[in-house]
């Protein structure tokens, strides 16, 4: 099977771009993550990982695969097995009948993810394109090159327990119509983006999300250093290691807005991506000026200045957000 | 971030792989760029794994010494938290924490003992090893 492997910045929305560039519609990965309504962010104090809260900087898992599929009218099969043996026969027949195949997968158990990188994420996506032999080939979308997996570790990302649990989910695109009217699809996908972000009724959804960050942030008990250093490097790694990193995303949406922009014409796009660009040069400062906090010996910047990074993300993110939401409305 | 501000610190972290991200050009628009690490990232994730290396060695040390059950320190060698082992092993938490007590691991019939062999991805003989000999 010729399947075109492409790296991504992010699993679910490179599996995505691949899959319907596949099937017919060339996309990149940044339309995909932004018709896909991809970007967020959240602050869940009650998922709790090794005692810190879950921060995720885009939607849950599968929210992209669901909503793109939708958008576009792409026919999207999916499925999941309770047995792992009728899970690994329906992805062969699907490899057999020349279908690429994306599925969830843990990242643990995959032996070919720098041993430092694999904790237990249960929601990564990549594609299956062919076996040789007892190896699969897969389009794993954050690594450079395709790669190969033996059966048996494919076989246990597929159907690994606990949270997020893949339950060895499989998806192929069927077809997808080739003919769209992009403005259409990209106020629609950008109103839904500022509705998540700006007007979630809860406190720890969105902007409010990122200013309830601010104030975890803010009243860290100085005395407590060894708490502050992992809770500091905590919001690091969900921000920049774990798919891809909030500064990534934020990024990846500019990306997507300059694309949008340049395809429709429309040159409030490409002025939105220059002002999420610097938004996400602040990201990165704030990622910075944590990881410098916990390195320093001795008190380096109070958290009361770390905070305020994240005060000035919140308020430059919602004023482009406004902006954003009158213009998908038609209203600039 | 622009093209040149791509950090390429050549992280260990990243097992010599590269990142894709995405930056601007200098006509102001976005291409697709190769990231092979950054310091303030990598700073990060090795605070974490050492903080569970840590948590293992100190969870062996207790191991050795009889006061916990070998599933205390796997469970941190294998990177899971109590929540995360529980789940995937799908066993209630407090059984779990049950479990840690030595006594009471020792006494584990081999299908308990299956389901956490199975979350480690080891045997059933593998952990029963491990309870003779602690830390091997």
């Amino acid at each position: 099977m010729n399947f075109q492997h492409r790296q991504s910045a992010h699993c679910e929305s490179g599996v995505m771009a691949n899959l319907l560039s596949h099937a017919g519609l060339p996309m990149s990965e940044p339309m995909a993550f932004g018709l896909g309504s991809g970007l967020a962010f959240a602050y869940l104090p009650i998922v709790k990982l090794s005692g810190l809260p879950l921060i995720a900087y885009r939607m849950p898992p599968r929210h992209i695969i669901r909503t793109l599929a939708k958008r576009l009218g792409a026919r999207l099969t999916s499925a999941t097995f309770r047995d792992p043996e009728k899970g690994r026969l329906a992805l062969d027949r699907a490899l057999d009948e020349g279908r690429p195949t994306g599925m969830q997968t843990s990242v643990f158990w995959l032996p070919y993810i720098p041993e430092q990188m694999r904790f237990h994420f249960n929601a990564h996506n990549l594609v299956a394109y062919g076996r040789d032999g007892d190896d699969y080939l897969l389009s794993d979308p954050v690594l450079e090159e395709a790669v190969r997996c033996p059966a048996q570790a494919l076989q246990k990302a597929r159907f690994v327990k606990g949270a997020l649990a893949p339950k060895g989910l499989l998806y192929w695109v069927e077809d997808v119509p080739r003919e769209h009217d992009w403005e259409r699809l990209v106020r629609k996908s950008i109103l839904s983006t500022t509705r998540i972000i700006d007007s979630a009724p809860l406190p720890w959804i969105g902007i409010r999300g990122i200013r309830h960050l601010a104030r975890q942030v803010r009243e860290l008990d100085p005395a407590n250093r060894k708490y502050n250093r992992l809770y500091l490097t905590h919001i690091v790694r969900m921000q920049e290691e774990i798919g891809t990193g909030g500064a990534g995303f934020r990024f990846m949406y500019a990306s997507f807005l300059d694309e949008a922009g340049q395809l429709i014409n429309a040159p409030a796009l490409n002025e939105a991506s220059a002002r999420l660009t610097l938004i996400g040069d602040d990201w990165r400062q704030f990622a910075l000026a944590c990881v410098r906090w916990c390195r320093s010996k001795e008190e380096a910047g109070s958290f009361a200045e770390i905070a305020e990074i994240l005060d000035r993300i919140a308020l430059a993110e919602r004023g482009l957000l406004a902006d954003l939401s009158r213009w998908s409305k038609g209203k600039a | 971030m622009r093209i040149d501000e791509v950090p390429q610190d050549h992280s260990s972290t990243y097992g010599g792989h590269s990142k894709l991200v995405y930056a601007v050009d200098e006509t102001g628009h976005y291409q697709r760029a190769q990231s092979d690490g950054w310091d303030a990232e990598a700073y990060a994730t090795e605070l974490a794994v050492h903080e569970l290396e840590e948590q293992e060695a100190s969870a062996w040390a207790d191991c050795r010494a009889g006061r916990v059950s070998p599933l205390l320190p796997l469970m941190y060698r294998y990177r899971f938290d109590e929540p995360g082992l529980a789940m995937a092993a799908g066993l209630w938490r407090w059984r779990l924490r049950r479990h840690f007590r030595p006594a009471v691991f020792r006494r584990l019939p081999a299908r308990v003992l299956a389901r956490y062999a199975e979350a480690f991805g080891l045997s059933v003989d593998d952990l029963r090893r491990y309870q003779q000999e602690p830390g091997a």
